[in-house]
């Protein structure tokens, strides 16, 4: 695969937008799976009377949940994602300046 | 002036003479880079030569969203609320996640392109509109200028209750530092300063938390005081006060609405590459949770070490802006409170030193180089003309002078216009550019009519709604007006003509 200087894969056009709309399909799936787990975690446990609650580290659960492991655990499917689903590509270049480039020089 | 005093200050003074030497430093850098690579004095000064790496880009995206109001007033906030403000602040988890997602790859390949380094002219490579461009720039000059006047206002009034000294001396510290190196330093000096100042921001986190928890006795100790003096701190409603709609309205002004903010945006054009913006993606998620969280938290401890009859009172309403100053002053020592103080400061400059940027970006580039300056074919033959360059360097350094140099002044005696348009600052410029981005990037239909009948009805909402103070359903002005927003620019895309030639917007949309 040709590569350009910052050792990035040269896609052509096609597949660099097909790509980014993986990208961003995936990150609003991931973002309303954050709001669910976020709302459901703090309104579901949270409605209750503060002196029914069930406490851990000496803060609410709800709290724990929604918040301390709410958040931790979107870094953790951040780093899966980025790592897994993301791509490198140029952006700089694509393959079809070449074949552009290649079609004028025919044409010459 | 006390011994206690004097540490501070020095501390403080040495953290902005630091700040100054180091952003001045880059610019005389990124001077000699601009004379050997020959890339462009606009390309350079505007969006740094889109050289950025993963940490430098994910410290500017946290630090120019982070403002004062994540340092001072929001724990103040949380302070007298309880956990309800961290569940709230908690929504930006994803915010560079979402925006770096979103945008990143597609304004970076699209700027590449069109040689584009602000906002404008995406939308101008984009829509073709000289209206929409003029729209877009005076917008956002109008809209930054505000906002750079209460974050300086915010800085230079925490600056007074911590020393003691009037604000003008503070304003006068941070703020002549702030506008020098944004003035010669450009873009460069922008990110790498707002790198420093995020790390700082990280180490002002630890200070405040570790300190609260050490002088309460450990959580549970600090919990067992806090049910005793606010019952009602546990719950995610305030025992019922702060109703859902309300907090739910967050999502839209610090969650969706966050794709439509120009200044966090523009970072999607400034990186190096894919791997940076990753990068980016992974620290920038990290930091700012933690960021929100401990801050916050620290607000919602704050009541088992500070007692309410300690803060200052305004017609017998506490005033909970005091919450952070008067916890420094009371546990602190100087050394550490100077060091915790440098981290609101630095949320302060970092977010006007972006501003700043931009809207002399505004100024220089969407309106003069665009429709004054003399024609150039293409960006090649522009930095070929050398006394152009010459011109235009000249010019973006004394207009970024000059615009900082009139915020400054509106912040001393701060103009009845200008405050009134601070209120509507950050939802009005989510209403003016989230769809014209978000549409413009993803939906081919998109076209100037769509872009101004939203931005008229869009700004216009949330102005009217804001100042009559109305609520529908319980939720604030900013989601009905996005609302109105997008269908306006959906209605007003199908009456506008699709004008376009195929190939402008294969640029846009390969597939």
């Amino acid at each position: 695969m040709k590569k350009d200087s910052y050792g990035a894969p040269i896609l052509t056009e096609k597949e660099r937008a097909h790509q980014i709309k993986k990208e961003a399909t995936i990150s609003m799936i991931m973002y309303a799976a954050f709001f669910l787990w976020w709302y459901f975690t703090g309104y579901g446990l949270g409605s209750g009377d503060p002196k029914d609650y069930t406490y851990i580290f000496g803060l609410p659960m709800w709290f724990f949940l929604s918040c301390i492991v709410g958040y931790v655990g979107f870094c953790v499917a951040t780093i899966i994602v980025v790592k897994k689903v993301f791509k490198n590509f140029s952006l700089e270049e694509s393959l079809d300046d070449e074949m552009e480039a290649k079609a004028g020089d025919q044409n010459e | 002036m006390s011994k206690y005093n004097i540490t501070l200050i020095s501390v403080l003074v040495i953290y902005m003479a630091f700040n100054f030497i180091f952003g001045m430093w880059v610019s005389k850098k990124q001077e000699r880079l601009d004379a050997s690579e020959g890339t462009g004095f606009i390309n350079n000064y505007f969006i740094g030569g889109r050289s950025m790496g993963g940490l430098v880009l994910a410290m500017t995206l946290i630090a120019t969203f982070t403002s004062a109001s994540s340092f001072v007033g929001g724990p103040g906030i949380a302070y007298s609320k309880g956990l309800v403000w961290v569940f709230l602040s908690m929504i930006q988890v994803p915010t560079a996640f979402l925006i770096l997602s979103v945008l990143g790859k597609k304004f970076a390949i699209i700027a590449r392109k069109t040689d584009a380094v602000t906002v404008t002219d995406f939308l101008s490579a984009r829509y073709k509109s000289p209206v929409v461009v003029i729209a877009a720039s005076v917008a956002m000059v109008l809209f930054f200028l505000a906002q750079m006047m209460s974050q300086f206002l915010g800085g230079a009034i925490l600056f007074q209750s911590v020393t003691g000294l009037s604000y003008i001396y503070g304003l006068i510290l941070f703020g002549v530092v702030v506008i020098v190196y944004t003035s010669f330093g450009g873009f460069k000096a922008v990110v790498t300063t707002d790198t420093i100042q995020g790390i700082i921001m990280v180490i002002g986190g630890f200070i405040i938390m570790g300190t609260i928890i050490h002088v309460g006795g450990g959580v549970d100790s600090i919990v067992d005081k806090l049910n005793t003096v606010n019952p009602s701190w546990a719950t995610p409603d305030q025992g019922g006060v702060t109703a859902k709609p309300y907090v739910m309205s967050f999502w839209i002004l610090v969650g969706l609405g966050v794709l439509g903010l120009p200044q966090t945006a523009v970072r999607g054009m400034g990186f190096k590459d894919t791997k940076s913006m990753h990068n980016a993606i992974i620290y920038g998620t990290i930091v700012v949770g933690f960021l929100m969280l401990i801050m916050h938290l620290a607000g919602v401890f704050a009541p088992a070490v500070l007692d309410s009859s300690e803060l200052p009172t305004t017609n017998g309403v506490i005033n909970t802006d005091y919450v952070i100053p008067n916890l420094v002053l009371k546990y602190m020592n100087p050394v550490v409170a100077g060091l915790f103080i440098a981290a609101p400061l630095s949320a302060v400059m970092s977010t006007i030193s972006s501003l700043l940027i931009l809207a002399s970006a505004a100024i220089v580039k969407d309106i003069y180089v665009n429709y004054i300056a003399p024609k150039h074919k293409n960006v090649q033959e522009e930095i070929a003309d050398k006394p152009f360059e010459k011109k235009v360097r000249a010019m973006s350094i004394i207009t970024t002078l000059i615009v900082g140099a009139i915020v400054f002044i509106f912040t001393i005696n701060p103009p009845s216009l200008i405050v009134w348009i601070n209120l509507f600052a950050f939802g009005g410029l989510e209403c003016t550019f989230l769809c014209p981005i978000i549409f413009g990037l993803y939906w081919k239909r998109a076209n100037a009519t769509g872009v101004i009948v939203s931005m008229m009805c869009g700004i216009g909402s949330f102005v009217f709604m804001s100042a009559k103070g109305i609520m529908i359903g319980g939720t604030t002005p900013i989601v009905l007006s996005i609302g109105i927003a997008i269908v306006a620019f959906v209605v007003g895309s199908f009456i506008g003509k699709a004008d376009y030639d195929k190939k402008s917007l294969q640029m846009f949309f390969p597939e």
